[in-house]
């Protein structure tokens, strides 16, 4: 699971990293490469060891075995204080009893640097997160989103070489959520710092990060930008993880895979002839046609069992024979081919998205 | 379960754990955490080892191990002999007449009935080894060589008596009635006391937290001036309002103050405060929805009572039950004052130690003692830790609705506990200002012309005065830092664990038993420390430790309620702890510091039991003071000791509050939430 692009020398280099917490091992054996300059996001639900990665390469709890180099320095055994990050937690950690402006110059008081000089580079950052009117204000006084920009602001204010971001966002309401992720991916962008997020939100993963690290049960199952992630799933459970999938056991014909009721071309390359694999089908790879199209693979003639209204699109729920199917249909389209609830509609599965992955029992 | 994960290795392959370097940060939170972990040790678990050590050595005269020469005028010796053969030919002493304590003397003289310290006979003497040692005058000899001595010099030898270490002052404790009974009375009386202070306690705290009684604020105030006062002070009111010429005797029908009746309405006065804060948290906690289910569901307001409020409150009473016990049991100024001829464990120490200079008893009975207050604090301990999973986040706060009747009746058994708590404190105020009770009630300030008395006089008033402000400050300084240091150091696991120990076994150790420990430890002439004996700083080391838990566990949970990210966000920033320590946690902990060192003070001026044994003639203190005035009978002045330390400390509490007021605040803008 190593870096597809090795022309550059990595920034962060992570090498058989294991963490364990008594009998439990939270984190196997974990080989990850990071660029300077990348946002990489570690995606995954609770437990999966993205917050434990996260704090073996902040020095916060050390790993049980491997190392880690950043620069290439190595920092395995360096403790918090002796690397060079800044960090914004979920809380925010904001000192409560001083000012904005005392937040964030914190870092940089303390370190012989003059005083207008501080004082511009604070001006400078607030300016930076758009907040340059509320320096005298307390934390207390401020928004939730405000609150997370100056926690940002606080971090970067030392130019640290790796930006760590610790499920940033999660405490905030879902307007103002949208709202910060492109802020702090244009600041990225802006600054150039190599920056690590830890978010289970894959909406958050997929719209903010350049190369995205999705984790399971202490162990990396992909890494990859947010559209190989989406379009090809190396595994089931990134495939259910990120966006949702009908998906069904089934068996591997030459170009084929044959399940209960259904019989599909797909990319079959990897899996032997005759072997169990299980077949995951995105909701919105499911096309619907006019009844008149042209003949073509995979053209499947299905019964409208339900619509549900969902907004921005539908979600049909679809009869094939025997076999149940959810698909997402855009209103254009159910305007188009005036799909119902118990009408009659051809759909098509195009052969390339027919995700095929190695069978659970196999 | 995906398919194509690398789950390759399950166990985590074979080596040692990855650890971080210790920083400077590190480094300095363990020398603090070190640092004031020996001043524990110090402290405490040294003079307890100390302590328990001499409970098991006894003293006594071996007579086999000297022998003595005698000549006649001429110079014509006779035989040497065995002083223990001598003995069993004479019967003088029998094995009980030998047993000693540290101190004793025995002159061999006391084996020759003839023996005339005129007489030209001469002497000699030796001990068998060099461990028989024996006194000529004032030097001791540690030699097994022949001495020989004249008549008169003779006269002036005495011999020391030899340790054994073994179980022999226990046995002597229980085959003695008068020292075992001890353990019933003080067991009787502390149970007495718990029930009634445990009655009244939670029937005031219940008009305070669950009824809309009015004076609420009042009574909450009236319900903390026990905490002002040494607890001898009620005994003194005692007296003078059940003793032999008190107003209130006839209530008594005959019976006398002096013994189990005073001890227990003191205690009750004394116990209250505590009871009633344990008991009032309890109360606040309830939930209105469970009220509102008991509602729905009819029952009645006695069975809401049995099956809602007594089960919410039951963690509350039994901690509140075990910390009345405890400080009954262990305290000593109030039996001192007013139990007569009915002996208590603690009072026993005194007895034994001051009155008999028996110290090795003394370490028994404080054994003994040692036993009820740490099985008391075990239970607490463990119920403490289960009163918090019952608090939960989503609970609605009780209100209470009124009802005139029953809020009548709350309010009349308040003013009755009220009306008790402010009697005592008025008994005591009116005695310090009457010039002969109860024949010239004239008013007068003469019992406040502490120079005129026996006990210290106004130098024990400031010397309490800097012993209480000392230990506030360095008290509040030690408790404050080693809680941060062991509460935010990073690894160092079993340093943390075994701090944590010592910082919680002070609430377990009675006063009387540190008292007599710290005698052992810090009066022996090996110790260096030896030098702070009978100085200040021994009292304030001693009360900073007697009062170590309370102070470091309001200080981790202030501690723990400040956000855990702060320091990795500093060192993230590569700023030093100390920065984050001075300009965030200090600030932001105030109040909390604040609560500590009044907290401090306000014990440091009324304890009695830890300093009793420790204070000499230039640093006797006021409450002690207090107990030495009444000994001696001046008991006017006695009360008007008493009632200086409870306006500093009524002083104190004001000033206190003003304070934290000032800095709520001046920081309400970042309190706000």
């Amino acid at each position: 699971m190593t870096d597809r692009t090795p022309a550059a020398q990595p920034y962060l280099e992570i090498r058989n990293l294991w963490k364990a917490f008594g009998d439990f091992v939270a984190l196997r054996d974990i080989d990850l490469d990071i660029h300077p300059g990348e946002f990489v996001c570690f995606l995954g639900p609770s437990g999966c060891g993205k917050t434990t990665l996260l704090r073996a390469i902040a020095g916060l709890d050390p790993q049980s075995r491997g190392t880690i180099r950043q620069g290439g320095k190595d920092i395995s055994t360096l403790p918090a204080s002796g690397r060079d990050y800044g960090i914004v937690f979920q809380s925010y950690a904001l000192f409560p009893n001083l000012t904005v402006e005392r937040n964030i110059a914190f870092g940089l008081e303390n370190t012989g640097r003059p005083k207008a000089e501080i004082k511009a580079r604070v001006a400078e950052l607030l300016a930076l997160v758009g907040l340059p009117e509320q320096g005298q204000k307390y934390p207390a006084q401020l928004s939730g989103g405000q609150q997370q920009r100056i926690a940002l602001a606080r971090a970067i204010a030392i130019s640290p070489g790796l930006l760590l971001l610790d499920e940033p966002l999660s405490a905030l309401d879902a307007k103002v959520r949208v709202h910060l992720r492109h802020e702090i991916k244009e600041l990225q962008r802006k600054l150039g710092v190599t920056t690590i997020m830890v978010t289970h939100d894959q909406e958050e993963a997929l719209s903010m990060a350049d190369r995205i690290v999705v984790m399971n049960h202490g162990v990396i199952e992909q890494v990859g930008t947010p559209t190989e992630i989406y379009r090809h799933p190396a595994t089931l459970f990134v495939a259910d993880f990120i966006g949702e999938t009908n998906h069904f056991d089934a068996q591997v014909q030459s170009g084929r895979v044959q399940m209960a009721g259904l019989d599909l071309a797909a990319v079959t390359g990897g899996h032997a002839p005759g072997s169990a694999v299980r077949v995951a089908i995105r909701p919105e790879d499911i096309l619907p046609m006019a009844s008149d199209a042209p003949e073509a693979e995979n053209r499947l003639a299905a019964q409208v069992a339900d619509m549900e209204f969902l907004g921005s699109y539908w979600r049909a729920h679809l009869k094939v024979g025997e076999v149940a199917l959810v698909a997402n249909f855009s209103m254009n389209a159910v305007r188009r081919f005036d799909i119902r609830s118990g009408a009659a509609q051809l759909v098509e599965i195009p052969a390339e998205r027919v995700l095929v992955f190695r069978g659970a029992s196999a | 379960m995906s398919g194509a994960s690398v789950q390759t290795a399950t166990a985590l392959p074979p080596g040692r754990d990855t650890r971080l370097a210790v920083d400077r940060d590190g480094w300095i939170k363990r020398f603090f955490v070190i640092v004031i972990g020996l001043y524990l040790v110090g402290a405490l678990a040294l003079p307890l080892y100390a302590m328990l050590s001499k409970s098991f050595v006894t003293y006594s005269f071996d007579l086999s191990r000297y022998e003595v020469m005698r000549s006649d005028a001429e110079g014509n010796w006779g035989p040497a002999r065995s002083l223990a053969a001598i003995n069993d030919e004479l019967g003088r002493f029998t094995p009980q007449d030998l047993a000693s304590n540290v101190n004793g003397r025995l002159a061999p003289t006391e084996f020759f009935p003839d023996f005339s310290f005129r007489s030209p006979e001469r002497w000699r003497i030796r001990g068998l080894d060099a461990e028989s040692h024996y006194l000529v005058g004032l030097d001791l000899i540690r030699s097994d060589e022949w001495r020989e001595l004249d008549s008169n010099t003779f006269r002036r030898v005495n011999l020391r008596p030899l340790p054994k270490t073994g179980m022999d002052n226990y046995s002597a404790y229980f085959s003695n009635p008068a020292l075992f009974g001890s353990i019933g009375n003080s067991v009787t009386i502390a149970a007495i006391s718990t029930v009634i202070t445990l009655f009244l306690a939670f029937g005031f705290a219940y008009a305070i937290n669950r009824t809309c009684m009015r004076f609420k604020s009042t009574f909450r105030m009236i319900a903390m001036m026990p905490i002002l006062v040494p607890s001898l002070l009620p005994g003194i009111a005692l007296v003078y309002m059940f003793g032999t010429q008190g107003y209130l005797t006839p209530l008594l029908m005959g019976h006398s103050i002096y013994g189990p009746i005073g001890i227990v309405i003191g205690s009750v006065f004394f116990t209250f405060p505590h009871a009633f804060l344990i008991i009032s948290t309890a109360l606040s906690i309830a939930d209105q929805r469970q009220y509102e289910a008991a509602e729905s569901l009819r029952a009645s307001s006695w069975r809401t009572f049995w099956t809602v409020t007594i089960p919410g409150a039951r963690y509350g009473l039994i901690s509140a039950a075990f910390v009345t016990f405890t400080l009954v049991i262990t305290d000593f100024g109030l039996p001192k004052v007013i139990g007569g001829q009915y002996n208590v464990l603690a009072v026993d120490i005194y007895k034994q130690v001051i009155g008999q200079q028996n110290f090795e008893m003394g370490a028994v009975v404080s054994v003994i003692l040692l036993v009820p207050a740490v099985l008391a604090f075990v239970v607490d301990r463990i119920v403490t830790r289960r009163q918090v999973s019952l608090l939960s986040a989503r609970s609605v706060p009780f209100q209470p609705r009124p009802d005139r009747k029953a809020d009548r009746l709350w309010l009349l058994w308040c003013i009755c506990v009220a009306l008790f708590i402010t009697s005592i404190i008025a008994t005591c105020q009116a005695a310090a200002l009457i010039r002969f009770w109860p024949y010239d009630l004239t008013p007068t300030l003469a019992n406040y012309d502490f120079n005129r008395m026996d006990g210290g006089g106004w130098a024990a008033y400031w010397n309490s005065l800097q012993m209480a402000g000392w230990t506030a400050v360095v008290g509040t300084v030690i408790v404050f830092t080693g809680a941060y240091m062991v509460e935010k150091i990073d690894g160092f696991r079993s340093g943390r664990t075994l701090f944590q120990f010592l910082a919680m076994l002070p609430m377990a150790i009675p006063g009387m038993v540190l008292g007599l420990a710290y005698i052992f430890f810090f009066n022996d002439p090996a110790n260096p420390a030896n030098v702070i004996y009978g100085t200040m700083v021994i009292l304030v080391v001693s009360t900073v430790t007697h009062f170590y838990t309370v102070g470091h566990l309001t200080a981790l949970t202030a501690l723990k309620q400040i956000d855990a990210e702060f320091e990795p966000v500093a060192s993230s920033l590569r700023q030093p702890f100390w920065r984050l320590f001075g300009r965030v946690t200090v600030p932001v902990c105030l109040p909390t510091i604040l609560d500590i060192s009044i907290y401090m003070f306000v014990n440091a001026m009324t304890t009695v039991s830890a300093v009793v044994f420790l204070y000499s003639t230039k640093t006797a203190l006021a409450s002690v003071a207090v107990l030495n005035m009444d000994d001696a009978g001046t008991i006017a002045p006695a009360a008007a000791m008493g009632m200086m330390i409870f306006y500093t400390n009524a002083a104190a509490r004001i000033l206190h509050a003003m304070a934290s007021r000032r800095i709520m605040r001046r920081t309400q803008a970042w309190r706000v939430r």
